[in-house]
This record gives C-alpha cells, structure tokens and sequence, in this order.
C-alpha cells in the first residue's frame, strides 16, 4: 500500500505554487490515489454499500406489499422508499459496480500501467460518490425524491412534489451524471489510446469491447439527461415553465429527454455484464468463444440500435400510431444481436468440458433468467399487447429479469471470477454455490410472481392493493422471495469476511487459479501496483492461453508452459507511475456545497464554487510528476502481501 | 493539461491522451447541445402571454455579435499558429484578442438579454422564454468558460510559463474555442434566421 508513495520523497520540490501529495499510510494514500486498481477497489466497496441500501429499500417495499392494504410505510413513504430504490440500484449500485471492473480491468487487459488520465478517473470516483451521498441526504433534510427514477413531468414539479426531494434528485443525478462522463472519456481514450503492441482492436477481449461500447453510449448518453435534469431543476428552483401544461409547456418532452438518455442506458447497465460472462464462460467451458466477431459487432449494433427504440417507454403516451409501428418494429429487431450473443454463450458452452465453479454458475445464470427477460421485453415491442402490460407489475417482472437476472448475476460472476485478481485469494467455491441457488431460487419467487400479478392487473407504483383481487398469495410468495434475495447478499458478505480471514497469512494464491486466457492475469495475484513488469507484446486474442498452450504434431492442443513459467512474478523495480493528487477529492467535496446551496441557501454555492475553481486552478498549475522518479524502487514483493485489504 | 507532457509515452492511436479526449467529450457537447436546441424548437411558438419570438429578435444586432465571435476563430488560430513558431509575443496577442472578441459577444448577449427583459420577456415568462434563456444561456456559459481559458493561458505566458513546447495545450483549447463557434452558427440560425413566430 506504501509503495507508489515512500519514493515520493526522491521527487523534490517541484514548481510551481502547488506540490503533488507525498502521500502516506493508510487512508491519505486512498484519498489521495490515481491508481486504476485503488479506484477500482474504491468503486467496488461503495457500489456494494448502496447495494446494500437499495436492497434494505426493495425490502421495505416487499414489507408494505406482503398484505393487502399494507401499513409499513404509508403512501408518502412508499413514493419516497420506491424511487429511491430505483434510483440507487440504477445510478449508484449497478452504474458504479460496472465502473469498478472497468477501471480496474480494462488497463490490464489491454497491456497498459494504468488509465489515460489518472487525475480524472479519482475524479470521477469522487464525484460519484458526493453525488451519492447528496441523494441520500433527502432523507434527512426534508423528504427523499418521490416522482419514480423516471421522474415524469409534471408530478415532479413543485405542485406535485413539494418536498425538496425532487431538486436532491436533479442535482444528485446530475453530479453522478458528471462522473459518469469523465469516467466514459477516460476510458474511451484509454481503451482506443494505451493498447500494449500488437493488441489490435480485435484481439481485444470482449470485456474490453464491451466496455468501450457502454463507453461510447455514456459519452452520449449523459448530456441528454444532464439537459433534462437541468430543465427540471430550473423550472423547480427558478420558475422556469418546461414542464407547465397552463402555458404550454409539454410533459412528453421530459419522457423523450429522459427515454433517449434511459434507453440507451439500459444497454450501458447490460453490457459490462455480458463482457463479464464473456470472460467467464469461455474459461470455465474450456473453449475459445465461440463466434468472436459476431460478439464484438453484435454488442457495437446493441450499441447503436439502442438510440432507436427509446419510445417504446411511451407507447400509451399518445404518440401516434406511426410513431408507435415504427418503434416496435425497431424494439423487435433489438433482440436479434441480442439472441446472437445468448446463441453464442451456449455454442461456446456446447462441447466444452464445462466446470461447474460459483462464477460460472452465475454466468449461466445470466444467460437463463436474462433470456426471460429479453422474451418477455419481446411481447412489450407488440405495441397492443403493451397496452395491457404498462403500469402493470409485468413491466416490474420485465426489468428486474433483465437487470437483476442478467446484471447481478453478471456482476457477481465477476466478483467470483476476479476476486483472486483483486486480493490474493479465492472466496470459498462452496459459499459461492450456496449463494448462488439461494438467490437463483429467491430470485425466481420474488420476480416470477409478479409477472402472473402483472396479467391479473396490478397496478406498479401504487402503495397498497386491496383484498379479493386475487393478488394476496403471490405478493406474500414474492415478499418471501425477496428475503431470500437478502439471504443470498448475506451469504455473500459471510464469504467475503471467511475468505479474507481464511487467507491472513497465508501466502497469495497461485497466478492463475481458473486456467484464464486473457492477459491481465500475466500479472501476479493480487496486482502488484505497477501492474505489469514489462508491458506485453500480443500475438493472438486470448494471448495469455495462448503462451501455456500450443499444438503437438497431430495438432492436438497440449499445454507447453505451466502458468508459473508465463507469469510475470511483479518484481520489477524503478517503474515510473503518475504522482497522487488532493484536487480530484476537493473538487467533488464543493459539488455538495453547490447542490444543497441551491436547494437552501445560495450563500452555501460560494465555499463550494471557490473549492471547485481552487481544485480546477491547482490541478492544471499542479506539478507534472517528475518522469525520472521512479515507484517501487522499495522491496515490492513485502508491499504486495499487505496490499491485501479486508473489504 | 499535464498528464501528457508527464506519460511521453508513443500512444496507440498516435494523438495525444488530452487531445483525443478533448475530441471525445466535443462529441458528447454535440448531444448536449443537441438536446438544447430541441427543447427550443419545441417551444419557440409556444409564448403563452409573453412577447413572441418573431416581435422582440433584433436580426442585424445579433448577427454582428456573431460575426464578432466567429472572427474569434480566426485569432484563435494566429494564437496556435504563433506559438507553434516560437512567437510567444504574438501568441499573447492573438491570445489576449480573441479573449476580448469573446467578451465583445458576452457583452452583446448581457446587453440582448436586459432589453428583452426591459420588452416584458422574463425568464419565467413562458415555455419559449425558458427555452430561449437557457439555450443560449448554456451556450453563453460555454463562451465565458473559454475566455477564462483564454485569459488563464494569457498569464500563463505571461509569467514564462506557457511556452514552444505547451502548444498542445493552446492547441486542445482551440478546439474547444471552435466547437462553441461552430455551436453558434447552428444556434443563430435555428433561432434567429429560420423565420419566428409573431403574435
């Protein structure tokens, strides 16, 4: 953990009026780090922790809904505790979770020491995070958002929605907003810019490509919503008339600004998990995947056709039957590179000698519960049948198959697959199958339901249902399935904890503990913090396969280098990494101060806008690190064993 | 702006980690702005009982203001192409005119904003009185921010430390100066040259 800063010292007082940080032990090193990995790491444990609070929200929905005419929450409350709860999965949960193996992944699948702009990307963490604590401070200063995630005009206007949560939520989302698009820069240029020699753009994995894509959708994406949240702010906190019906103003055009940006965005929320499983399922099948170029132009065509379909949102919004013809046709022809990446999973599993370890098993997970989804997102692109289906819990069963079915599981086939990489040891294969079939089966019970719910006519977002409708059993099935879900995280938290405990001491576990076969594990586990000794020359798609296997004379595949011989084994000294920084942590700590002056009080705007424009003045005047000092030169195989933290 | 004077590494695509992402992050100003000038034209008949569009725009007056922000791109190219010779006294110059061509356009838009006002066109006054202030508002915003730029390289230089070798950095600067031009003249056109509605 000391490593990228005791040689700060060697660097000298540079010019200028500013120094870059020397760092130090402990917590100054993690507020103050440019490294991909830290902020991956950083990413990973404050997604998790809104995860956490997302789902103690979906709980207390669950609680309110077990009964007809339900009294946990209240309706008030219930506005409040279901738009939340949107909000966090969404924005600071899944968002986030994706970004921390981005970050932390993608320079070292790529061959490089770290992202394009180091200083940035502590920005972006740091500014996601601000915005995730401004959201959460509704709670406490006056009520939490309660117009829904999508927010439609002009129930969140200030007639409606009187409370100051809707402005906590303008201006929240429009700081993760802000994060969200460094980040996309950033990793664009870094994926299109840093690639080690000879890894051409297909012979990237298709982790990298996914996330270059999801990339490219954030980069135009986000200034969509970014107008809309602004038109909603201004009209909320200065009187604007966007969105008032007495003079004119249209509430379609909040649904068009926000589906444009929200359609899009649901592919951004998918696609790091396809990435992920596309990782996963070729390792544990033993096979390469299957039909690589229909992987990559089948996520780039998801990429762009997802710009086509965004008013299939808004079929019973009366937008006009031409409108309507045209937008189901293009949501039917979605699923098709969708479909082709589901066939390509199997025909890669097809044949293969298929181990059954926890990652894998949320992979399949992923490629069978999001196959319902995507079936049951079929029947919402047959408009008439829509018609039925909106503002039902049929739309609720819909999404949560496609975001918790094919992104949790994705996300969690991840955290088992790359856990090693992380920090050094493996979770308990074991725990990890018993997490995943409690929460495959809760999963099932708390979703499955509600797509019968949503047929029988029950209506989404309402607080409470009354007796006789026949909606009692199901509701109580999903209530307890949804316990399960938390059963399932728990599981999960227990394994992390044992784990970590289990390997105190212990030396790290070997370098490549699944027989992987893309290249960041050339590196030792965990990374040490240059990442790679010398920076890889790549010959083929899957290089790190290809450097242990090789073909004997019948051209039968046989293994030609044990794993210990290809790795690299960290001990390089004298790498030169970029310097840490204060500003990217000071420019996100005025954020809040801007936001909630312009709820309250405009005075609060001015300490936060001088702790913005200081940041931004004494990040360009910032010493450039000195290129001839060098990190590392300290024993880093002694620093490598501590850097693995307990989350 | 200093990462890539620090990583001199060869990078893949063979244009600077800075630049590229100044291109990327145009690309995302496209749908920023983009997603502006939609809402205006949704709403640039819709006046309700405030002035309309076609009764208060005063064409010539903005398209001299225009003009005198396009002029800008010019000086901001002297400015690259000086300190792209070593000129570091004409870059200054070229630096410190367009800065000022810059502020000339923000003077014009304080001053059209105050008449409509004093003409009974508040920012709350309608749909289209939102749209209109927050569209060219966001876009003069943009203006001020490069100025800023502008002036913040101007002392720079000032002081010896915006030299041959920074020319990047006026460079990636000029391109941002560039794009709110080029977003100008689709501004000025759907806004004031496509004919308005009058009451």
């Amino acid at each position: 953990m000391t490593a990228t800063t005791t040689v700060e010292d060697v660097v000298g007082q540079p010019l200028g009026v500013y120094t870059r940080p020397r760092g130090g032990n402990g917590w100054r090193d993690w507020i103050t780090t440019v490294d991909h990995k830290k902020i991956g790491i950083l990413y990973g444990v404050a997604a998790l922790f809104f995860f956490v609070v997302g789902g103690i929200e979906a709980l207390l929905i669950r609680l309110q809904l077990a009964t007809p005419n339900g009294t946990v929450l209240g309706a008030d409350m219930y506005n409040q505790v279901f738009t939340m709860h949107g909000v966090t999965m969404i924005f600071l949960a899944a968002m986030p979770l994706s970004a921390a193996f981005a970050n932390y992944l993608i320079p070292l699948q790529i061959g490089a020491r770290d992202v394009a702009l180091p200083r940035l990307n502590a920005l972006s963490f740091w500014v996601f995070l601000a915005g995730g604590i401004v959201l959460n401070l509704s709670w406490v200063l006056g009520g939490a958002p309660d117009g829904g995630w999508f927010g439609y005009a002009p129930n969140t206007g200030i007639v409606f929605s009187p409370s100051p949560g809707m402005d906590f939520y303008a201006l929240g989302l429009q700081m993760t907003g802000i994060a969200s698009l460094v980040s996309s820069i950033n990793l664009t240029v870094t994926i299109l810019n840093m690639r080690a020699p000879g890894m051409t753009l297909f012979r990237m994995p298709v982790f990298t490509w996914m996330i270059l894509v999801t990339q490219l959708l954030l980069v135009f994406a986000m200034p969509v919503i970014a107008v809309a949240l602004f038109l909603l702010a201004f009209s909320r906190l200065f009187g604007a008339r966007f969105f008032d019906p007495s003079v004119g103003g249209d509430a379609l055009l909040w649904q068009h600004l926000f589906w444009i940006f929200g359609h899009p965005e649901v592919y951004i929320l998918i696609l790091p998990s396809f990435g992920i499983i596309s990782e996963v399922i070729p390792t544990f099948s033993r096979k390469p995947i299957f039909g690589y170029p229909f992987m990559v132009f089948s996520g780039i065509a998801i990429g762009f056709m997802g710009w086509g379909v965004w008013a299939h949102h808004m079929f019973v919004s009366g937008i006009g039957p031409i409108s309507v013809a045209a937008f189901s046709l293009s949501t039917m022809f979605i699923a098709v590179p969708t479909g082709v990446k589901i066939l390509n999973w199997m025909a890669t599993m097809w044949g293969g000698r298929i181990k059954f370890s926890a990652p894998m098993l949320f992979a399949v997970g992923v490629v069978s519960m999001f196959t319902i989804g995507g079936l049951s997102g079929v029947t919402h692109a047959i408009s008439p049948a829509d018609t039925q289906q909106t503002d039902t819990y049929y739309i609720v069963a819909h999404f949560h198959y496609v975001i918790f079915g094919g992104i949790i599981f994705g996300l969690f086939a991840g955290l088992y697959f790359w856990w090693p990489k992380v920090f050094g040891h493996q979770l308990s294969d074991l725990i990890g199958k018993v997490n995943f079939w409690v929460m495959l089966v809760g999963f099932n019970l708390t979703f499955g339901p509600m797509h019968v719910l949503g047929l029988q006519g029950m209506a989404r977002r309402i607080d409470s249902y009354s007796p006789g409708f026949g909606f009692e059993f199901w509701n109580m099935v999903s209530t307890i399935g949804s316990f399960l879900i938390a059963l399932s995280i728990a599981i999960f938290v227990v394994n992390v904890i044992r784990s970590a405990m289990k390997a105190k001491g212990q030396p790290p576990c070997g370098p490549d503990p699944w027989d992987a076969r893309s290249l960041e594990w050339l590196t030792p586990n965990p990374t040490p913090v240059h990442d790679f000794d010398e920076i890889p020359v790549v010959e083929s798609l899957d290089e790190f396969w290809h450097r242990k296997y090789g073909t004997d004379e019948n051209g039968r595949v046989v293994r030609v280098a044990s794993a210990e011989e290809v790795c690299q084994d960290g001990s390089a000294v004298g790498v030169h990494l970029p310097s840490p920084s204060f500003w990217p942590i000071v420019f996100a700590a005025g954020l809040p101060f801007i936001a909630l002056g312009l709820i309250f009080n405009l005075w609060l705007t001015v300490p936060g806008g001088l702790l913005v424009v200081m940041a931004i003045y004494a990040w360009v005047f910032e010493p450039v690190d000195d290129p001839d000092a060098a990190h590392g030169d300290v024993s880093e195989v002694a620093d490598t064993t501590e850097e693995a933290p307990v989350v | 702006m200093s990462e890539a004077a620090a990583t001199d590494h060869a990078t893949t695509t063979g244009m600077s980690h800075n630049k590229l992402a100044m291109w990327v992050f145009l690309g995302s100003e496209c749908l920023l702005f983009g997603a502006l000038i939609s809402t205006y034209l949704v709403y640039r008949g819709r006046f309700a009982t405030g002035p309309a569009p076609g009764d208060i725009f005063d064409i010539p007056f903005t398209s001299v203001s225009s003009f005198v922000l396009l002029m800008s791109s010019l000086t901001m190219v002297l400015a690259l192409s000086a300190i792209k010779r070593g000129d570091l006294r004409n870059n200054r110059i070229w630096l410190l005119t367009t800065a000022l061509l810059g502020s000339l356009f923000i003077g014009g838009q304080v001053y059209e904003f105050t008449t409509f006002f004093r003409e009974g066109l508040g920012y709350t006054t309608s749909p289209f009185s939102s749209a209109f202030f927050t569209l060219t508002g966001f876009h003069g915003v943009h203006v001020s921010i490069g100025i800023l730029m502008l002036m913040s390289m101007f002392i720079s230089s000032l002081r010896g430390s915006l030299r041959k070798e920074h020319s990047e950095t006026v460079e990636i600067i000029g391109l941002y100066w560039h794009f709110v031009d080029i977003v100008w003249i689709f501004i000025f056109s759907v806004i004031y040259l496509v004919p308005s509605p009058t009451s």
